[in-house]
């Protein structure tokens, strides 16, 4: 794509993503599916930027999604109604639990790496299951909902009005896009790519590969529990299945479905996997069996995405 | 205490059993074909309500014979269609497939045999108790680890000393080479991925008699079996037993003294495990990559 038609598409782009909720409606959506749509968009972008610019694979970013989500709602109920408090608890604690087991798993490769992950995001899942009497168990924590937030100077009624938590949730997007795109613009965001094309031969060049590997780690969870606190309040609720192995899956398939090795792609393929969940899990009981047809049938034909699809075409 | 401790060390045997069955299975899978099968819990249950189904035709031994091959037969048609396309592609296809294949195992368990728990019958003389003291040692419980012992003895000596078993272990090795002895790695593959599934099945059918039927027994199973590998030792089998039986161990142990955190504390082995020594206990060097 010519550098004109790349700046056309980004316009497009923050155009739709701009008035969505004005026009889902007439599509047959709502609102809250529009805010779905930026918030999985955003934890699948997070989650690609480890798996599409640095080549790990992680199955288990629902763990840093999920103490998000419950560190936002545990803040609401226990300690202070506060939006914003709330929100940083839960991307710090989010961010603490991945900088913790990163630095423990960081030395794995591949397939070992990606199992590890797998496993680890389960312990996070066992706590909210059985720790009853703070998180509600398989219940769910209740009995909150998120707090208008108060800037000193205005004041924004993000509970009454589905469409100021929108931009809310478009704005905290935004700013995580644009520092994930600084980040990988950066030195070293190009070591990671090199990392990812060549990691033994970044390793003769004296880069820390681990340590990179550590920080991207960290970096990409610190926006999925951002994504994850978000999801929670758009909920106003949130469950164990929040931070359970299938939506670990889910981010993934995203990322694949939209394209893994362009920046946009998993937005894309977020918006593709949360309507169709939408449509199909009100339409029918098996709505499992689809999804799992989607996984088989996307891994088989379209390994590339939408967007790898799509510029393949353009190529050749 | 010591009757309880004793009743929950046994328990943690036999849920180890369990564990290092599936475990065995997936890292015969993963060593040689390097793919995570994460429809691992969806064969078990599959074997499971197959040996359900077929329980009034053939009966309770007739079923536990039955059951592992038919899951296998289908895990062999699974491999041939679908896995087989995803060899030397990137781990995530081969994951998110088998992914997928978890969700269509589980939903199609449902859909067919309903969500709420059945009840799986076994000969009345196996159910009763052995003694009045030790009142949980059950015939069945005691059948039970005879015969994961039985099926992982016949594991090693299929690997030890038949033709295939050998050639497994080569490939394990060096598939390359391997298939320029003159061996057929697509079929090599594909035998072994069933031998895994197999004992996935088996796992299923002894699990039932235990536990009953249920859509999701499967995947409750999948995730200490992972553990049991990480903490056994990457690339070993006798690591994956090892392991398998040790997080039984200790999770039966955590329950006399905190029960809450039964789960849990292997996820803390694990860590802890990755931390001392990431190639695990018995892992063979170099086999972190």
């Amino acid at each position: 794509m010519s550098r004109a038609g790349r700046r056309a598409a980004l316009a497009l782009l923050w155009l739709i993503l701009l008035t969505m909720p004005f026009w889902m409606k007439a599509l047959g959506g709502y609102t809250e599916l529009a805010s779905r749509v930026v918030v999985m968009g955003l934890a699948a972008m997070a989650l690609n930027f480890l798996l599409g610019f640095t080549g790990t694979l992680s199955f288990g970013h629902a763990a840093y999604f999920g103490v998000g989500a419950y560190g936002v709602g545990m803040t609401l109920k226990y300690l202070a109604p506060s939006t914003g408090l709330g929100m940083l608890v839960g991307v710090a604690a989010g961010t603490l639990a991945a900088a913790l087991i990163g630095a423990l798993i960081i030395r794995l490769r591949g397939v070992y790496f990606a199992m590890v992950t797998i496993a680890f995001g389960q312990v996070f899942y066992f706590v909210a299951f059985r720790w009853n009497s703070v998180t509600g168990g398989d219940d769910g924590l209740t009995g909150w909902h998120r707090q208008p937030l108060d800037f000193g100077w205005t004041h924004l009624d993000i509970q009454g009005h589905d469409k100021a938590f929108y931009y809310l949730a478009l704005a905290c997007f935004a700013v995580s896009v644009a520092a994930m795109a600084l980040l990988l613009r950066s030195p070293f965001g190009r070591t990671l790519l090199a990392i990812r094309e060549n990691e033994r031969r970044a390793r003769f060049l004296g880069i820390a590969v681990e340590r990179h590997l550590w920080l991207s780690f960290v970096i990409s969870c610190f926006f999925v529990s951002l994504a994850g606190t978000l999801y929670a309040l758009l909920n106003n609720f949130t469950d164990p299945r929040a931070l359970r192995w299938d939506m670990s899956g889910n981010f993934v398939m995203m990322a694949v479905l939209g394209g893994m090795r362009s920046f946009w792609g998993p937005l894309i393929g977020a918006a593709v996997f949360v309507v169709l969940q939408d449509y199909v899990s009100s339409h029918t009981e098996n709505w499992m069996s689809v999804v799992g047809l989607i996984f088989v049938l996307v891994v088989l034909f379209f390994p590339r995405g939408v967007l790898g699809l799509l510029r393949g075409r353009g190529a050749s | 205490m010591q009757q309880l401790i004793f009743f929950n060390v046994f328990n943690g045997l036999i849920v180890g059993a369990f564990y290092a069955l599936m475990a065995l299975g997936l890292s015969l899978i993963l060593n040689l074909s390097g793919v995570i099968n994460f429809a691992h819990g969806g064969f078990l249950a599959l074997g499971a309500y197959l040996a359900y189904t077929l329980m009034p035709l053939v009966g309770f031994w007739g079923a536990l014979l039955v059951a592992p091959f038919l899951t296998a037969l289908i895990g062999l048609a699974v491999e041939r269609l679908l896995i087989r396309r995803l060899y030397g592609r990137d781990p995530l296809y081969s994951l998110l497939l088998t992914f997928g294949l978890a969700y269509i195992l589980e939903d199609v368990s449902r859909y067919i045999w309903g969500a709420q728990s059945l009840p799986y019958p076994i000969p009345g003389w196996l159910a009763r108790p052995l003694s009045t003291q030790f009142f949980f040692l059950t015939g069945y419980r005691l059948f039970m680890v005879a015969l994961v012992a039985l099926a992982v003895g016949a594991l090693f000596v299929i690997l030890r000393y038949t033709r295939l078993g050998m050639r497994i272990r080569a490939g394990t090795l060096d598939l390359e080479t391997v298939s320029s002895l003159g061996v057929n790695v697509r079929v090599l593959r594909n035998l072994n991925f069933g031998l895994g599934i197999y004992l996935a099945g088996l796992a299923g059918v002894l699990a039932a008699g235990m536990l009953g039927l249920q859509p999701t027994i499967g995947t409750s199973l999948i995730m200490p079996s992972f553990v049991a590998i990480i903490v056994g030792g990457l690339g070993s089998l006798p690591g994956t037993l090892f392991g398998g039986i040790l997080i039984g161990i200790a999770s039966g142990l955590t329950t006399v003294f905190f029960p809450s955190a039964s789960e849990a504390v292997i996820y803390v082995m694990m860590g802890l495990v990755l931390l001392l020594r990431p190639r695990g206990l018995l892992g063979e060097e170099g086999r972190t990559q």
